[in-house]
C-alpha cells in the first residue's frame, strides 16, 4: 500500500481545522470558501476509493496497520470493507451539503463553528474505518466533543438542555460499552483487532454480558426505543448542519456498531437476543410513527420519524438474512440521504421564518415553488415511494423479514402506513392549506441552495432506479458477516444468489 | 560502652539534601537582596528542573538502614511533585504580585514541604513516613494562611491545622499499634513478622491497619475523610491549592501504596474491598456534590476527592499492572489538574479574583485562548478522548477489571458519567452563555509556560501514551 489513503481522509480535515483556527476571525467569507474547499477536496479524495474497491472479498482494503501504544497491543489499524465503505462516501458528502447550508445561518463564531464541522467529519471517518477496538473508541468519544459544541453553541433556544442531554446519554452508553471492551480484550488474548477478536469463540454467559454492554453504546446511538429521548431534543434545537449531521451520519454509527461487532464477535448472544432486539424495533417502528403525529414541531416530528426508520434498519439487521441485512445498510444510507435532505431543506425555511411550529406555516408551495417540489420529492422517498431509494431499503428488509417471520413483516409494514399518513398530513399543512399571509415576501431559493440538493436527488433516484450500484459493494461482506453470524458456509453461496435475485427482481430496476 | 559510628552514605538522600539547602539559601537571597523578587522563583524552577534532571540519573539504592529507600517507583513520584512545584512556580510570580504575599518565605517553605514529600516517599519505615508527613504538612499548613488579611485562609488554615493534627494522631496511633504487636517499625519487617506470627486477623493489627489507613486518605483526601478538602482548597492562595492537588496527593499515594504492598501484601484480599469502598464513596461523594457548587475553585476540589477515587482503583488491585495505572494515573492528573488552576490564576485579577462560576460566562468571546484551553484540560478531566484523561482512567479500569473488579469499575464508570455534568457545565457557561462582563487576561512568561507545558501534556499523552505508560511500568520492576 503506497499511499495512506484512509489516514489522509481522517486527518486531512483535521488539519484543515486546525489552519482555520489560526486564521483571523474577521473575515467570514474566506472562512466559508476555506471549508468549503476543504470539505470539497476530502470528497474528491474519497473517490479513489469507490473506484478502487474490490467487490469481490470480504477482506479488509486499504489497510494501514502500525503498533501504536505497544504496552496494550494497541494498533493504529484501519480498512474498510463492503459495509463500511459507503458510510465513509457518505460522510464526505454531507459534510458538504453542511458546509453550504450553513453558508448564512450561521452568523457567530463562523470560525470555530466550521472548526468543528470539519473535526466531526475526521472523527466520523475514524470511526468508519477504525479495524482496532480502541481506535474506534477513540474516534467514537472524540466525535462528542464538536457535537456537543454545534448543538450547544450554534442551536435553538433550548440549545443547552439539549447538548447536554445528547452528551450524558451518549456518555453513559460508551462507558459501559468500554467496560465491555477491556472485558473483551482480556477474554480474546489481549488484542483490540476486531478481525481476530471475531474469530474466536467465548462462552455464552460472557457474551450475553458483552452484549449489552455493547447495546448500551449502540443503541443509544441508533437510538432505539426506550432511549431515544436525547435525538428528539439534539434534532430540534441543533443548527441546520448538526441536525444533517446527526441524521446522516452520527445515527448511523449505532447500527454500523452491531454489524462490525455485536454481530460476528458475539454470534450466540446475537442468536439468543433476537427476538427482545425484533420486539424493540417493531415498537420503535410503530411507537416513533405514531408519536410522529402528534407533533406540533417541524423538526421533531423528522426526529420521530427518525426513530421509526432507525427501528426497519435495526430490524433489518437483527432478521439476520441476507435481503435483511443488506437491506439494513442500503435504507442506512437511504435514510441519511433522505432525512438529511429533508433537514436541509428545514432549515433553508427556518432561516426564513425562524419558526418551527407546523400551524405557522401553509401555503409555502406558492411562495416557493421550488423547496416545496424538493420537499414532496424527499417525503415520497421517505415513505417509500417504488422508484426512490427509500423503497428499496424498506422492500428489502420487510421481505427479508418476511422470509423468516411472516408476522414481523406485518406489523413493521403498518409503519409505512403511518409514515405515509403523518408525512403527507406534514406537507399538506406547510405547503398547501391557506396561505399564510406572514410568508408573502418570503425569500425563494437561490443558486447555492438548489445546487446544495442536487446531490441528494441523485442518489435518491440513482439507488430506486439501480440499486445494484450500491449493493453490490455489500455482498460478499454481508454473506461473510452472516457466516461468522450463523456459522454457516454453505448458506453463503445461496445468500448471495438470493441478494442479487431480489435485488435484480426489483420492479423498477433495469 | 563505644558503638562505633559510620556515617550512612549519603547518595541516595542527595536530592533531599540539596531542597533543604535550597530553601536557606532561598531566605537568605530574599533577605539580602529584597528587590529582586523575580530572582526567587527563576532559583525554584532551576532547582525543580535540576532536581527532576537528578533524579533521572539517579540509581535505586537503600540507606540508613532500610529507613530510606531510593527505587525507580520513589524516583517516579517525586519526578510527579517536582513537576507540581515546578508548575506551581511558574504560575507563582504572576499571582503573588496581585494578592502582594510576601515571597521568601512562601518559596522556601513549598521547598521545605517538598522535602517533607520526597522523604515520604522514600519511607522504608513508618517513623520516617510520620517524620515526612509532618514536615510537609507543617509547612503546608502555614502556606495555606498565607493570605494573612482573608478571612476565608485563616479560616482554611486553621481548620486544616485542627484536622491534620487529628489526622496526624490516628495515624500515629495506628503505627504505635502496628509497633506494639509486630515489635518493628519497618515496613517489610511488619509483613515479616505478620508472617511468621501468624497474626495477620489479630484485632489489635487490624485496628492499627485501619487508623494508619485513615491517616494516608486523610492526606490524599479519600471520602469518608475529604471533609477539609473544599474549605481549604478555596480559602488557600490559588497557586497552593493547585500545588496541594498535585504534590501532596501524590505524596500520599506512594507512601499508600508502599505500606499496602510492603507492610501487608499477604492481605490483599481484605484491604482490596475495603479501598474498593472508598474508592467508590470518593467518587460519588465527589462527583455528586461538585454539581451543586458554585465556585470554581470548589468544584475543582469536589473534582479532586474523584479523582482520587479513581486513582485508588488501580492501588486496589495490589498488581503491578493496577500501580503503574495509578501511578500514570497521578501523572496525568497533574498536567489536567495544573492547567485549569493555571487558567484559574490566569483570570485572576487584583480586587477580583473571578472564582465563581458566573465569571466563567462568555469566555470564550472575550478571551477565546483562555476558553479553548480551559475545554481541553475539562474534557481530559471528564475522560473524553483523543485526550489524557482518558488514557489514564481506561488503563485505571483495565488494571481493576483484570483483578477481577468488575462491579466497581461499572460502579465508576457510572460516576465518571456524572461527573461530566458540572464539567460540561463549565464548558456551557465559557461557550454557550451570554458574557456578563469584559476584562482582559495578563499572559505573563509564567503561565503561559505553565498553559503551554499543561496543553501539549495532556494532547500529547493522549495521542502517544506509550513512553508515560512504558516508563510507568518499568518503574515497578523489582518493587
Amino acid at each position: 500500500m503506497s499511499l495512506p489513503i484512509l489516514s489522509l481522509l481522517i486527518f486531512f480535515p483535521v488539519l484543515g481545522a486546525v489552519i482555520l483556527l489560526g486564521t483571523g476571525k474577521e473575515n467570514g467569507k474566506k472562512i466559508k470558501v476555506m471549508a468549503l474547499v476543504i470539505s470539497l477536496v476530502e470528497f474528491v479524495l474519497t473517490l479513489p476509493l469507490w473506484f478502487a474497491f474490490d467487490k469481490t472479498t470480504h477482506h479488509m482494503q486499504f489497510v494501514e496497520r502500525h503498533s501504536w501504544i505497544s504496552l496494550f497491543n494497541i494498533e493504529y489499524y484501519l480498512g474498510l470493507d463492503g459495509i463500511s465503505i459507503l458510510f465513509v462516501l457518505l460522510s464526505t458528502l454531507i459534510t458538504i451539503l453542511c458546509v453550504l447550508v450553513s453558508w448564512h445561518s450561521i452568523q457567530i463564531k463562523i470560525k470555530e463553528f466550521f472548526v468543528c464541522l470539519l473535526l466531526l467529519e475526521g472523527a466520523m471517518i475514524g470511526v468508519f474505518c477504525a479495524l482496532d477496538f480502541f481506535l474506534f473508541y477513540i474516534f467514537w468519544e472524540a466525535m462528542l466533543i464538536p457535537m456537543f459544541l454545534l448543538i450547544g453553541i450554534w442551536g435553538g433556544p433550548n440549545r443547552i438542555y439539549a447538548a447536554t442531554k445528547f452528551f450524558l446519554y451518549t456518555l453513559v452508553g460508551s462507558l459501559l460499552m468500554l467496560v465491555g471492551i477491556i472485558t473483551l480484550y482480556m477474554q480474546g488474548g489481549n488484542t483490540f483487532d476486531i478481525l481476530a477478536l471475531a474469530e474466536q469463540s467465548y462462552p455464552l454467559k460472557l457474551q450475553l454480558m458483552l452484549f449489552w454492554g455493547f447495546f448500551a453504546a449502540f443503541a443509544v446511538k441508533v437510538p432505539m426505543w426506550p432511549v431515544h429521548t436525547w435525538l428528539p431534543d439534539a434534532h430540534t434545537e441543533a443548527p441546520a448542519a448538526g441536525s444533517v449531521v446527526l441524521a446522516a451520519i452520527l445515527i448511523k454509527m449505532g447500527a454500523y456498531g452491531f454489524l462490525r461487532f455485536s454481530l460476528p464477535i458475539l454470534p450466540e448472544a446475537t442468536a439468543a437476543m433476537i427476538m427482545p432486539m425484533i420486539i424493540l424495533s417493531l415498537i420503535a417502528i410503530v411507537y416513533g410513527g405514531l408519536i410522529c403525529l402528534a407533533q406540533t414541531d417541524l423538526k421533531r416530528l423528522i426526529a420521530y420519524s427518525s426513530v421509526s426508520h432507525m427501528g426497519f434498519v435495526t430490524l433489518g439487521i437483527f432478521s439476520l438474512n441476507t435481503q435483511s441485512v443488506e437491506g439494513g445498510i442500503l435504507q442506512m444510507i437511504n435514510h441519511g440521504v433522505i432525512t438529511g435532505a429533508l433537514f436541509l431543506a428545514i432549515g433553508m425555511v427556518y432561516e426564513r421564518t425562524h419558526t418551527r411550529l407546523i400551524s405557522d406555516y401553509g401555503g409555502l408551495a406558492t411562495r416557493m415553488p421550488v423547496l416545496s417540489s424538493f420537499f414532496l420529492l424527499f417525503t415520497l422517498a421517505s415513505i417509500g415511494l417504488p422508484g426512490t431509494n427509500g423503497f428499496i431499503g424498506e422492500f428489502l428488509i420487510l421481505l427479508g423479514s418476511f422470509m423468516t417471520r411472516p408476522w414481523v413483516a406485518l406489523i413493521a409494514a403498518s409503519g409505512l402506513i403511518i409514515g405515509a399518513w403523518y408525512m403527507l398530513w406534514l406537507y399538506q399543512r406547510i405547503f398547501f392549506n391557506p396561505v399564510n399571509p406572514r410568508w408573502d415576501n418570503i425569500r425563494r431559493l437561490d443558486r447555492r441552495e438548489i445546487i446544495t440538493f442536487l446531490p441528494l436527488v441523485i442518489l435518491i433516484f440513482w439507488i430506486g432506479l439501480f440499486p445494484n450500484h450500491m449493493l453490490s459493494y455489500m455482498h460478499v461482506s454481508v454473506a461473510h458477516l452472516l457466516e461468522q453470524v450463523t456459522g454457516n458456509p454453505a448458506g453463503i453461496a445461496n445468500g448471495v444468489q438470493f441478494g442479487l435475485d431480489a435485488a435484480t427482481a426489483l420492479p423498477l430496476s433495469h | 560502652m563505644n558503638i562505633p559510628f559510620t556515617l550512612p552514605a549519603l547518595g541516595p538522600i542527595m536530592p533531599e539534601i540539596l531542597l533543604v539547602c535550597m530553601a536557606i539559601i532561598l531566605m537568605m537571597v530574599d533577605l539580602l537582596f529584597p528587590r529582586k523578587k523575580e530572582l526567587l522563583s527563576q532559583l525554584v524552577v532551576l532547582t525543580a528542573i535540576g532536581l527532576i534532571v537528578m533524579l533521572f540519573k539517579q540509581t535505586p539504592a537503600v540507606t540508613f538502614g532500610t529507613m530510606f529507600i531510593v527505587d525507580s517507583y520513589a524516583i517516579f513520584f517525586k519526578i510527579i511533585c517536582l513537576f507540581g512545584l515546578l508548575m506551581t512556580t511558574l504560575l507563582s510570580g504572576q499571582y503573588l504580585k496581585i494578592e502582594k504575599i510576601s515571597q521568601g518565605e512562601y518559596y522556601s517553605l513549598m521547598l521545605f514541604s517538598m522535602v517533607g514529600m520526597m522523604t515520604m516517599i522514600s519511607a522504608g519505615d513508618l517513623i520516617v513516613v510520620y517524620l515526612g508527613l509532618e514536615l510537609m504538612a507543617l509547612t503546608i499548613y502555614c502556606l495555606v494562611g498565607l493570605l494573612k488579611n482573608d478571612w476565608r485562609a485563616n479560616e482554611a488554615s486553621l481548620k486544616y491545622f485542627l484536622m491534620g493534627a487529628f489526622s496526624s494522631a490516628l495515624l500515629l496511633f495506628g503505627i504505635s499499634l502496628l509497633y506494639g504487636m509486630t515489635g518493628t517499625t519497618d515496613l517489610a519487617g511488619i509483613a515479616q513478622y505478620c508472617l511468621e506470627a501468624d497474626i495477620l486477623t489479630n484485632p489489635a493489627l487490624l485496628t492499627g491497619f485501619a487508623l494508619v489507613l485513615s491517616g494516608f486518605c486523610f492526606k490524599v483526601g479519600a471520602a469518608p475523610f475529604h471533609f477539609w478538602t473544599p474549605d481549604i482548597y478555596h480559602g488557600a492562595p490559588t497557586t497552593i491549592t493547585s500545588f496541594m492537588s498535585v504534590a501532596p496527593k501524590a505524596a500520599g499515594f506512594a507512601v499508600l501504596g508502599r505500606f499496602l504492598i510492603m507492610a501487608f501484601p499477604e492481605s490483599q484480599e481484605q484491604w482490596g474491598p475495603i479501598i474498593a469502598i472508598i474508592a467508590l464513596l470518593s467518587m460519588a461523594v465527589g462527583n455528586i456534590i461538585a454539581i451543586s457548587q458554585q465556585n470554581v475553585k470548589r468544584m475543582l476540589a469536589y473534582s479532586s476527592i474523584a479523582h482520587v477515587g479513581y486513582a485508588l482503583l488501580g492501588l486496589l488491585t495490589g498488581t503491578s499492572e493496577g500501580y503503574s495505572a495509578t501511578m500514570s494515573y497521578l501523572y496525568i492528573y497533574a498536567f489536567m489538574n495544573m492547567g485549569a488552576f493555571a487558567i484559574v490564576i490566569l483570570l485572576c485579577s487584583k480586587g477580583n479574583r473571578r472564582e465563581s462560576l458566573a465569571d466563567y460566562k462568555g469566555l470564550a468571546k472575550s478571551n477565546p485562548g483562555a476558553a479553548l484551553l480551559m475545554l481541553i484540560f475539562l474534557f481530559s478531566l471528564t475522560g473524553i478522548p483523543p485526550t489524557a484523561g482518558f488514557i489514564g482512567k481506561f488503563y485505571l479500569l483495565k488494571a481493576a477489571l483484570a483483578a477481577g473488579y468488575t462491579w466497581t469499575v461499572i460502579w465508576a464508570v457510572m460516576f465518571s458519567a456524572i461527573s461530566a455534568y458540572f464539567y460540561l457545565r463549565l464548558i456551557r457557561y465559557m461557550y454557550m452563555e451570554k458574557a456578563q462582563q469584559q476584562f482582559v487576561t495578563h499572559y505573563s512568561p509564567g503561565v503561559t509556560a505553565a498553559l503551554a507545558i499543561s496543553a501539549i501534556g495532556v494532547i500529547g499523552i493522549g495521542i502517544f501514551p506509550g513512553t508515560l505508560l512504558n516508563w510507568a511500568a518499568r518503574s515497578l520492576i523489582g518493587f
